[in-house]
């Protein structure tokens, strides 16, 4: 399982930008943690999600 | 806006000494929010993306504006770091707020863990400007951590009560040698103007126009005071008797001998 935002998936195998394209984020708003690591947005489609990955998944809201 | 009166922060220099929060109201109203403001940075908090369709924040906010993202939710140093890397990585500039709180009912800033984190993003080039309880000992720590900027609160988050720390962050204006932006607490454009005048460098507010019956209005009634206290303050306040009275008038006597 991949958790991502929380959230387990049955995702392993499958590259971060694979999993992406079937969600609704928009690339061009999100940034990627994994296992508290950044994720460049150009190793989006290298990066091959391991069993027990721990995604996080953000984008900028309204804060003071 | 005053002539040739620059607030610097790590090496940019801004106009404007009112940064303006972007929680708790419409993205449709915060771009009538800057102008009104006048504001030159703008704080933004960072959370997990929401896979429906939504707006998007940053095409709400105008050109030119410096993005200020807050690591509001972390609750120690490690996770205020992971937040700032976050931001960065959405494509921000390197200016983060550093605000960290383990207090869920009052949110008072962690001030040892906010030096940390201090530590480590100015080490990563990060442009820093700690949220932080106002107290000399930190606020000295921050500054040899690397902050740009010292943000003292003046009383508890989204409170409006208004400068209840107030002779702690006149000391931290007194001593420490950065800018001492007072954030959080401040509720009325009177208790702005009044932290200006005691020599702060700049003001961010949040709740105060997000509950205010007129946002626009209520932010540009926030640039005024702001700019009035920044000019008594340039000016030098007149001095306070401590008894007696001084007569405005001339004292050469007329109507009678």
């Amino acid at each position: 399982m991949v958790k991502i935002n929380g959230t387990e998936k049955e995702l392993a195998g499958m590259t971060l930008s694979a999993y992406l394209a079937t969600t609704d984020y928009d690339p061009g708003q999100i940034a990627v943690e994994r296992n508290g690591e950044i994720v460049p947005k150009a190793r989006y489609s290298q990066v091959v999600l391991q069993e027990g990955d721990n995604l996080e998944v953000v984008s900028f809201v309204g804060g003071g | 806006m005053i002539q040739d009166d620059k607030l610097t922060i790590g090496g940019h220099a801004f106009d404007s000494r009112f940064i303006l929060g972007s929680g708790k109201y419409s993205m449709k109203l915060i771009e009538a929010a800057v102008k009104d403001a006048g504001a030159q940075m703008i704080t933004l908090a960072v959370r997990r993306a929401n896979t429906k369709e939504q707006e998007n924040i940053l095409d709400y906010i105008p050109k030119g504006v410096t993005l200020l993202p807050n690591t509001s939710g972390a609750r120690d140093a490690g996770e205020a770091v992971r937040i700032a890397r976050l931001a960065r990585e959405l494509g921000c500039g390197d200016f983060v707020k550093v605000e960290i709180m383990r207090d869920t009912k009052y949110l008072l800033p962690d001030n040892q863990e906010t030096i940390r984190a201090t530590e480590i993003l100015a080490g990563e080039g990060f442009v820093v400007m700690p949220y932080m309880y106002p107290d000399l000992n930190a606020a000295r720590d921050m500054v040899n951590a690397g902050a740009a900027a010292i943000m003292p609160l003046a009383s508890p988050i989204g409170s409006n009560k208004g400068l209840a720390t107030r002779e702690f962050i006149q000391i931290l204006i007194d001593e420490i040698d950065l800018p001492i932006i007072v954030d959080a607490g401040i509720g009325r454009p009177s208790q702005a103007c009044e932290a200006m005048e005691m020599g702060a460098a700049a003001i961010m507010a949040n709740t105060a126009l997000a509950t205010a019956g007129d946002l626009p209005m209520m932010a540009a009634a926030f640039r005024q005071a702001i700019e009035a206290g920044r000019r008594a303050y340039l000016s030098g306040l007149g001095r306070v008797l401590t008894r007696g009275a001084s007569a405005s008038d001339p004292l050469t006597g007329f109507l009678r001998d």
